[in-house]
């Protein structure tokens, strides 16, 4: 039997001999499909791979840390003292370090997280432990000491193991050890050798605490100025997690259209291999053999596809990665490898992924062209009949569709039931346009006066059952364009006039500590251009059992002219000075689900301090939440927090007068407006690039289903054009209807793109946004961008149309009379 | 007692491999047998001067001061508590250096033991040196880590001083605490050639001498509760930079107060290939220190128990000829297993024979 198995697929094989651009559409389109998915998919991985790496750092801590009130650096005598009390905590000394290769070939210089640790008090169960033998914990000690990094991160300087690299300042770094389990870009070094390169002797920035004695959360002594401070990275995962989602739906969007490619080539390769099938079964071949034929045909094309889709995958991935891994850090703090590294996991996954979308695309032909009757039909169904039957299921589909959308927007809550609803939503409409295009057809038919315009609407009608899959890759496609484009685009214009209003300062400086902020105010009140001063102090707080950001402002008029809000009470800004009112950033709001005149108790160290929420303000790009009061009470609740920015009102040249603070005060943080507006927008476009990317991917796969079906009814085509032509008609004649055919179901087509293309970026706006990010946008329309995407999609559909419509143009007298021939 | 041994242990730990690079086989116990050139060695023609040789010696490689009691409760129950301050050097260093913040090459350890007769409590700890988290100072004498202290009266006299007559040794875990203090009465003890004590019969060697006649008041914690303790108390100080050879796997170290106010002192190194290497002192009621003869010593081991998978001797016949010494060594508490970085054991015991008394016990590379 496998060797009949054998000679039958040889037998069905040789139908790609003879149309090798079937083929080709076919495995394209599975490729295609694999490669946007399996890159995506690499992607998020890479990403949570770096998030699983910087949270078991420093696993053990349970997040709490023990933290200056000004978030600075402090003596190392505190936490002597606190071991000499028997507080079992471990110093840690972090911050950036610029640092070059030493090695030969072009200089690489690269900003690295530069953390010191003490691996004798570090906590038994930290990650930094795990596996280190007593030779290492000496070698780490004595000098020259190792400097700790993960593989990715020495690549970025293009160095071996035990190379040494050097800071800017000239400072080698002890002899790399590579740890993989470190997140990328970060360093580990003793905190002696931290302590030299950051040029801050006798200095640590926060004590780690094992994690029982953290959890009793024992009252500090008094002779340490200590507080409690949740570490970060623990968040990343949760926080990231939206963004993540965003990407897989794109994704698989695109795997989605990717698919519509291999069934409208493998629904064309069964019509045509219907007659080989009956000839084979009348040979002797059984059902099950030419099953298992079929099947592994398909499983060889998947196969080869999907690793071709694979490589593709992976490449796609690692161009992106730089973007991708830029728009985290702006958007979340979070430091992911741009180095890719796919688990065997991954390749595996994806080639499944690849055999099941072949298996869903091409199915329901093969099934159905193994069921056929063993003689031909002599009356095959008139194809009305047939698109009658298509189009009654593909109503009932999308129907059912849309109740489970309607199902979703009623009951459903979350990130994950918005896509759902959005997917629902989209691929109603999708199974719905074949039965809008016959509708539109027929009322063009309606109106059509004289044979051969009556001809075209009918036979434009026939030839979207074998168009109508293309179309609808089309639609998606388009549509999907127009929805993200729309979002991204009314994202650009609220972040940048938000910035506008928001930046009103013209310098913007963050302080080291409490006595360089009173340094660098007591100068800038000397400075004849400086105008005005806007101190205000930042300490992190929990509201309504959130970890936020509570920001201490003055009362200036500045605020209530620029700082944009959403929704306030008239007077909030005096509600705040005066009474005991706070401003709350839009993601808080959101997300503790809070509304203008509600009672919020915030932890202090003077105890609950009990505000009232009087406006709600938007803080775009800002993962956490906040909370703004006023700078007087602040003061009083936190006495011990010094000035933690400062904004600058001048009237001469803000980047002249930054960098006269920068020489002035190195370790203070300074930026003018303008740098600052040039950073985030760097950040935003950065987090949009990805999306752009696979958007546009998206609709290049959509023209390719269309050429893909297209050429199979190029071949077709001509029994229907043949009549005409012995009537008198010209092939170019008949080419140049075809096209215009084609151009109307196109058209319309794209107009029923754009209002379905609103409809998913208001979801996008107003459902998945705001879960996402936890802010809500206006939603604007851009007729100009869905002209430009309409133009690229019918230029698309023309450009796919050219080849096919060339062939019926040039086809000769004889290949049409042969039409005839069949007729007999 | 042995403590040697035992600290050597821990550090041992961390240090030696990273000195010579070496594979810690071949190296005696823990590591003390590597070789240590490059730091300072142990010579005969040093004499020990006090109170300067309370203090660290960063220039040799190991070092340790170690405080064992054995105390009475007002029920009557025995108890025996131990505490430890081992230094280790990573890399050979002046004094200066070593306490020049975290470029200190000093690695210290702390073991601290609270043993009765039915229970055994240990806790440890690691610290760098120079950063003033452990360390040992003087005028007044104070030895730490973390909060685990032994130190002198604030204002001392000169004499009390040199022979550290008087201490408060302090140590709390979760489970334990004490704070006892320490009277002695008696002069500091030299072991050895004046105070260079050998351990072999080549170099190795190391500085050794001991403060053993302290009468002990205070309190213990245990189980939530506190008891008011008395009895005697030892202390010992060493250093050197190879104490073992490379062949010497272990040893068993006494330190006994007998009934008659004699105290002994004795440990045998025992060998791979060779015989085992014996040695002691013999301290009398009035301070005068005599070494003992190896020839003079007989050691034998009577009754072993199964401690934490190993088989270990806890009773022991001892005979010491010249001194007309045959006693009965029994561990008050046989599990007294420190399964710390390095394990050992180490715990109070009970002397009955010729002569009465208590003590401590050491037992090293089992």
């Amino acid at each position: 039997m496998i060797r009949r198995v054998g000679w039958v697929l040889l037998a069905l094989i040789s139908h790609w001999r003879r149309h090798p651009l079937q083929l080709g559409c076919l495995v394209l389109g599975l490729w295609l499909a694999t490669a946007l998915w399996t890159g995506v998919q690499a992607l998020n991985q890479q990403a949570r791979d770096s998030y699983d790496r910087a949270a078991q750092l420093f696993e053990g801590q349970a997040g709490k840390v023990l933290v200056s009130p000004d978030g600075q650096s402090f003596d190392q005598a505190a936490y002597v003292t606190l071991r000499r009390l028997g507080w079992p905590v471990s110093p840690l000394l972090q911050g950036s370090l610029e640092v070059r290769s030493a090695v030969s070939g072009p200089e690489i210089i690269e900003t690295i997280q530069l953390v010191g640790i003490d691996p004798l008090t570090l906590p038994a169960d930290s990650a930094l432990n795990r596996g280190m033998g007593t030779q290492d914990m000496a070698g780490f000690i004595s000098a020259p000491g190792q400097a700790w990094m993960a593989q990715d991160t020495l690549q970025r300087f293009g160095a071996a193991e035990q190379a040494r690299l050097v800071s800017t300042a000239g400072v080698a770094l002890p002899p790399v050890r590579i740890r993989d389990e470190l997140p990328p870009g970060l360093v580990v070094v003793d905190i002696g050798r931290a302590q030299q390169l950051l040029g801050q002797p006798g200095r640590v920035s926060q004590l780690l605490v094992d994690r029982q004695f953290a959890e009793s959360q024992p009252a500090l002594p008094e002779a340490v100025s200590l507080r409690w401070e949740q570490r970060e990275e623990a968040d990343l995962q949760r926080l990231t997690e939206s963004f993540h989602l965003n990407l897989t739906a794109l994704a698989l969007l695109a795997f989605l259209v990717g698919l519509f490619i291999v069934q409208a080539a493998a629904g064309l390769a069964m019509q045509q291999r219907r007659r080989q099938i009956q000839t084979l079964r009348a040979c002797g071949a059984s059902a099950l053999e030419l099953t298992l034929a079929l099947l592994l045909e398909l499983f060889g094309l998947a196969l080869v596809s999907g690793l071709l889709g694979l490589v593709s995958g992976y490449l796609l991935a690692a161009a992106l990665i730089g973007d991708l891994s830029a728009s985290l850090r702006g958007l979340y703090g979070a430091q992911v490898s741009t180095h890719m590294d796919a688990g065997w996991g991954w390749w595996l996954s994806g080639l499944a992924m690849s055999l099941a979308g072949m298996l869903i695309a091409t199915g329901a032909h093969t099934v159905s062209a193994l069921r056929q009757s063993l003689v031909p039909s002599r009356h095959p169904p008139g194809w009305i009949k047939a698109q009658r039957r298509t189009l009654w299921s593909l109503s009932v589909a999308s129907l059912l569709l849309l109740l489970g959308a309607a199902v979703l927007w009623v009951a459903a809550d979350g990130l994950l039931a918005g896509f759902a609803l959005l997917a629902c939503l989209l691929l109603a409409v999708t199974l719905a346009l074949p039965l809008l295009l016959v509708a539109l057809l027929g009322i063009g038919r309606r109106f059509a006066r004289g044979p051969l315009s009556q001809w075209f609407w009918a036979d434009g009608r026939q030839q979207l059952s074998r168009l109508s899959l293309a179309l609808m890759a089309l639609l998606l496609a388009l549509a999907a364009n127009i929805g993200v484009g729309g979002m991204t685009e009314g994202f650009r214009r609220t972040f940048t006039g938000w910035l506008d209003q928001r930046l009103a300062a013209d310098v913007y400086i963050r302080p080291a500590g409490e006595n360089q902020a009173e340094d660098i105010l007591r100068w800038l009140r000397q400075q004849p251009e400086v105008t005005d001063l806007l101190p205000s102090w930042q300490v992190d707080s929990k509201l309504a059992g959130w970890p936020i950001e509570v920001s201490g402002v003055i009362d200036h008029p500045l605020y209530p002219d620029t700082w944009p809000l959403l929704d306030a009470y008239p007077q909030a800004w005096q509600l705040v000075h005066q009474g005991d009112g706070v401003l709350v950033s839009e993601q808080l709001a959101n997300r503790a689900n809070l509304q203008l005149g509600d009672t919020l108790g915030l932890e202090s160290p003077h105890g609950t301090w009990t505000l009232r929420l009087v406006g709600i303000y938007p803080d775009y790009g800002n993962p956490r939440g906040q909370i703004l009061v006023a700078a007087d009470k602040f003061r009083s609740h936190w006495p011990q927090v010094p000035v933690g920015s400062i904004g600058v009102l001048s009237d001469g040249d803000p980047t002249a007068l930054a960098e006269a603070i920068e020489s002035r005060f190195t370790s203070a943080r300074v930026a003018d407006q303008s740098s600052l507006k040039a950073y985030s927008s760097r950040v935003f476009e950065q987090t949009f690039a990805a999306t752009a990317a696979l958007n546009s991917l998206t609709l290049g796969v959509a023209a390719l289903a269309l050429l893909s079906t297209l050429l199979g009814l190029a071949d077709t085509r001509l029994l229907q054009l043949a009549p005409l032509w012995a009537m008198g008609l010209r092939p170019g004649q008949l080419g140049l209807l075809s096209l215009a055919q084609l151009a109307v179901v196109a058209v319309l087509t794209c107009t029923l793109a754009i209002p379905l293309g609103l409809v998913l970026s208001w979801l996008l706006v107003a459902v998945v946004n705001v879960q996402a990010f936890g802010w809500r946008l206006p939603w604007h329309w851009f007729p100009y961008q869905w002209m430009q995407l309409g133009g690229l999609a019918m230029a698309a559909v023309l450009l796919a149309a050219c080849l096919p419509m060339a062939r019926i143009a040039r086809a000769r007298p004889d290949s049409l009379l042969r039409q005839f021939a069949h007729e007999a | 007692m042995k403590r040697e041994a035992r600290l050597a242990v821990l550090c041992l730990v961390v240090l030696l491999a990273a000195c010579d690079g070496r594979d810690d086989a071949g190296e005696g116990f823990a590591g003390l047998g590597a070789d240590a050139s490059a730091f300072a060695q142990v010579t005969p023609d040093r004499s020990l001067s006090f109170p300067a040789d309370h203090q660290a010696h960063p220039q040799f490689r190991i070092e340790w001061w170690y405080v064992t009691a054995n105390l009475k409760d007002e029920q009557g129950r025995d108890w025996g508590i131990q505490w430890t301050l081992f230094r280790q050097a990573l890399q050979p260093q002046g004094v200066e250096q070593a306490t020049a913040g975290w470029n200190s090459a000093q690695v210290w350890l702390g073991h601290v033991a609270l043993t009765g007769r039915d229970q055994h409590l240990y806790a440890d700890r690691l610290a760098r040196g120079g950063v003033g988290q452990a360390g040992v100072t003087g005028a007044p004498f104070q030895a730490w880590i973390d909060h685990w202290a032994l130190s002198a009266p604030e204002r001392d006299n000169a004499s009390d001083a040199q022979r550290l007559a008087e201490l408060r040794v302090r140590a709390a875990t979760d489970e334990f605490a004490y704070d006892l203090s320490l009277r002695s009465n008696g002069p500091l003890v030299l072991h050895g050639e004046a105070g260079m004590s050998r351990k072999s019969t080549g170099d190795q060697a190391s500085y050794y001498y001991s403060q053993p006649f302290y009468r002990v008041q205070g309190e213990i914690k245990v189980q939530g509760k506190r008891l008011k303790v008395s009895g005697q108390a030892w202390l010992d100080r060493e250093w050197s930079s190879q104490p073992l050879a490379a062949d010497q796997r272990g040893w068993d170290w006494f330190s006994l107060h007998l009934a008659s106010g004699a105290k002994l002192m004795l440990f045998r190194l025992r060998s791979d290939s060779n015989q085992a290497f014996t040695s002691g002192s013999w301290i009398a009621a009035d301070g005068v220190t005599r070494s003992i003869a190896p020839a003079a010593i007989s050691l034998r081991e009577l009754e072993h128990e199964r401690v934490a998978g190993r088989k270990l001797p806890v009773v022991w016949h001892l005979q010491v000829a010249e001194r007309d010494v045959e006693v009965e060594i029994r561990a008050l508490n046989p599990q007294a297993w420190m399964g710390t970085s390095i394990p050992y054991w180490e715990g109070p015991v009970e002397v009955t024979g010729s002569q009465e008394g208590i003590g401590y016990l050491e037992m090293t590379g089992y």
